[in-house]
């Protein structure tokens, strides 16, 4: 067992103005993660912490939050990987809700905005659609997101303007955009070529850095950047 | 303060079962559908399945629904309900086709088709061997369905209530007119007023302390439906996954031994080629787990330890890297080991919950024995028992029994919508469900929630897990009461209205007490061993007196009441179970 020290930032909306740090001390393993040093706390010290969690193991993207000043998921981050002197933070550029809680509605609005969905009106055969192993692969990356909004909180130039879509949109946009069933680049790529839409993004590579998914996030940004120049995604 | 909505439909639960019921509820424009979710619909633990769904598509080689369809009763060791079991095999080539024009990105055979793999239990020809059923994308197929279906829904413009709590069912004169939620960002509770309501709220593994559950899969819909005096049916089967990663329980798909991982002892030894002679590593899922406690029992488990190898170190770095990825960054990052070198360190993990609330073919509620329908309530998924996985759920039918029945259970909530006039609300709908959540605000007992529910956690792995008898079960009974008992004099810290989420695992915790109790007094019911309820004191299966359904219902005294409800046989004949 570790006696690991964690400070982590609170914020009750309804007695506090403004944020402040809490320190608390708790024993974990080296290889739990930081979701059980924060559940040590919340169960058995300080029931008000409040923080968001579901699957605990880095597939729903619930617990997205600073951790050492990085964005990560708290349960897809080993207390080794990040020492015993931990400061756990809300992600940054939304609203503060409650302590780790920050208000997601505007990263939805954003993911909505690039309509993430299959367009395709043309009538479907009997059976699936065929695509081949390549077209599949084309965009097999953008299919892993998690929409744990790490990536857009990571970004500069999203805390600078909060109007830009952001890379988690961008990277949405992307699965379809690459999709060879898909028809609806012209649409979606309009209302990326904005001035809200990619060309805010300055390739600073915070939001590759930031994906618990590994998803190479700058890149395929900087293909929905082409596929605007070019007219058109360009396929296998 | 209290909101009222008003909506025709209803959906509780926005995983795979409730978005596929709400997407087929939008096609009827004159009808308004909500659907209330305590996460954001993509938090769901339907993302979690890796595996995949499955199908007789016959993609890779000859398949047919009525070969899946002996395969699920032949999994669910007769148990199942053959005339809802041949109708989900039936319609599961439907939804998988109708998945991928939604845009589900499969994963694809060459000639560009959706690309299948075998399976735990799945074979061809009633059983001649292993059979590729199990359509997948990657490991990530519930990911994949949930993304899907939420885009689409999305696209359809439903109305989404995140971060809503369901907290009551609201039911007059046996006809179910809405449900009461709490919004977990305001504290504030709203009443949705429907004709139908959907319950798809999931699992409730967090009944156990090894599980591959989320935290959110705390039984809220069975809990709730069971306080409201409506029965719960076989809730003694629960099914333990052969491989959860050793002590955190997250789940390796059986891809892995669909791909051709093996399991192995601490002599390196097969072992699975003793127990199942013809599948071997995949073997249905209760003989796998069952397998491999006997060997852990029998000291082979690894360095004598509490677990035994999953080998895919001959599959190859390809294999693993583009047909399980995801199963490669788990083991490296929670276990810092490479599959492609190393073996992967499994346990069994409580995984997923035959047992809920009964329904009909189309989701419709029943009361009884003789299916008495609870006009306008609905279930589909995890919390629902139709029964089409019996004593034990074969790998790739949970997603199956989400989309098909989901599906079905949304076209029948649409038909009564249509024609069914507004039932009345009960006068201060809310009024109950506040008086609890202020109760339990206020609570300022001695017993720390968190203690009580690894008690609960741990009674219920060690006395009601894989290996069960009588004592045993009737201890954990007894130790379940007192804690109930405890409950009643625990404490809240979080005093306050927004986000409070101190409240809302208190009141997690009672559902899970409500639902570990009715599992283990089911379990102590049932003297035979059947599926995944293994009964060391009656070890074999007894058909005479044992082929039937359990319907457990909760007096108003509080007194569990078991009665049983025949099983549906059409063409196969119970048997006996060899793979």
């Amino acid at each position: 067992m570790l006696k690991v020290k964690l400070t982590i930032q609170r914020f009750n909306p309804e007695t506090d103005a403004e944020p402040h740090y809490r320190t608390y001390t708790v024993e974990v393993e080296p290889t739990d993660r930081v979701l059980d040093a924060l559940h040590a706390v919340k169960w058995y010290q300080d029931g008000t912490l409040t923080f968001r969690r579901s699957c605990a193991h880095g597939v729903c993207g619930s617990d997205a939050m600073r951790i050492n000043g990085i964005n990560r998921l708290a349960c897809k981050t080993l207390i080794k990987q990040v020492g015993t002197d931990i400061t756990v933070e809300p992600l940054l550029g939304f609203r503060i809700i409650k302590d780790l809680v920050v208000d997601l509605e505007p990263f939805f609005a954003q993911y909505r905005s690039v309509l993430p969905w299959l367009i395709n009106d043309e009538p479907p055969p009997e059976r699936e659609r065929l695509q081949s192993p390549e077209e599949r692969e084309r965009y097999d990356e953008t299919t892993k997101c998690i929409l744990c909004a790490a990536c857009t909180t990571s970004c500069p130039s999203f805390w600078a303007n909060p109007e830009f879509v952001g890379p988690a949109a961008i990277v949405n946009a992307h699965r379809f955009l690459f999709d060879s069933r898909d028809r609806g680049a012209a649409e979606r790529l309009a209302r990326l070529n904005t001035r809200d839409g990619v060309w805010r993004c300055r390739t600073i590579f915070n939001c590759t850095r930031a994906c618990p998914r590994d998803i190479p996030v700058t890149e395929a940004i900087a293909e929905v950047k082409k596929a605007i120049l070019y007219g058109g995604p360009e396929q296998v | 303060m209290v909101t009222t909505h008003r909506f025709d439909a209803v959906v509780v639960g926005a995983g795979g079962a409730g978005l596929m019921a709400a997407l087929y509820l939008s096609r009827f424009p004159q009808l308004r559908t909500a659907v209330i979710s305590k996460l954001y619909p993509t938090r769901s633990h339907t993302g979690a399945a890796q595996g995949g769904i499955g199908a007789a598509l016959g993609n890779l080689e000859e398949d047919h629904p009525e070969w899946h369809a002996f395969d699920t009763v032949k999994g669910s060791d007769y148990l199942g309900d053959q005339d809802a079991i041949e109708l989900m095999c039936r319609e599961a080539v439907d939804v998988v086709i109708e998945l991928e024009h939604m845009g589900l990105p499969f994963s694809r055979t060459p000639d560009g088709r959706v690309a299948q793999r075998p399976f735990g239990g799945h074979t061809r020809n009633f059983g001649e061997g292993p059979v590729r059923r199990s359509c997948y994308a990657a490991d990530r197929t519930g990911h994949m369905i949930l993304q899907t279906l939420y885009q689409n829904c999305l696209k359809n413009g439903i109305e989404f209530f995140d971060e809503f709590q369901v907290v009551d069912l609201l039911l007059a004169d046996g006809r179910c007119s809405g449900v009461v939620a709490y919004h977990i960002r305001s504290g504030t509770f709203h009443v949705f007023h429907a004709k139908a309501v959907l319950f798809a709220t999931g699992g409730f593994g967090r009944l156990w302390e090894i599980t591959s559950n989320a935290h959110a899969n705390t039984g809220d819909g069975p809990a709730l439906v069971f306080r409201r005096g409506l029965p719960l049916e076989d809730m003694e089967f629960y099914q333990f996954h052969p491989t959860g990663i050793y002590k955190l329980g997250i789940l390796i798909s059986e891809g892995v031994r669909g791909e051709g991982g093996v399991l192995r002892n601490d002599l390196g030894e097969r072992f699975m080629e003793r127990y199942a002679p013809t599948l071997k590593d995949l073997a249905s899922r209760d003989v796998v787990s069952r397998a491999i406690m006997q060997e852990i029992r029998e000291g082979r488990g690894i360095g004598g330890k509490r677990y035994v190898y999953l080998d895919a170190t001959h599959l190859g770095r390809e294999v693993i890297e583009t047909k399980l990825p995801d199963i490669a960054d788990f083991a490296r990052t929670y276990l810092g080991i490479d599959p492609v070198h190393e073996p992967i360190p499994v346990q069994p993990t409580a995984h997923y919950a035959m047992g809920g609330i009964p329904t009909t073919v189309d989701g419709e509620v029943v009361r009884d024995a003789a299916n008495t329908v609870v006009p306008g309530l609905y279930a589909a998924g995890e919390c629902a028992c139709v029964s089409v996985h019996g004593a034990n759920r074969l790998g790739t039918n949970s997603l199956v029994d989400l989309v098909v029945f989901g599906r079905r259970a949304g076209l029948a909530m649409a038909r009564f919508c249509l024609e069914a006039d507004w039932p009345a609300l009960p006068p201060q709908p809310a009024r109950e469900a506040a008086a609890t959540f202020e109760a339990l605000r206020e609570s300022d007992g001695p017993e720390v929630p968190a203690r009580l529910r690894e008690e609960m956690q741990r009674i219920m792995q060690d006395q009601v897990g894989i290996f069960r008898d009588g004592k045993g079960i009737a201890d954990a009974v007894e130790a379940l009461r007192e804690l109930k008992e405890r409950y009643r004099r625990i404490r809240v810290q979080d005093k306050g209205r927004e986000f409070n989420t101190d409240l809302l695992e208190a009141w997690e915790l009672g559902n899970l007490l409500d639902l570990a109790e009715v599992t283990a007094v089911c379990a102590l019911n049932r003297t035979e061993s059947r599926g995944a309820h293994l009964r060391e004191d009656y070890p074999k299966r007894n058909d005479a007196e044992w082929l039937k359904h359990t319907l457990a219902t909760r007096r108003e005294d509080g007194c569990i009441t078991i009665e049983y409800k025949p099983v549906v046989i059409t063409r196969f004949q119970p048997k006996e179970r060899v793979y």
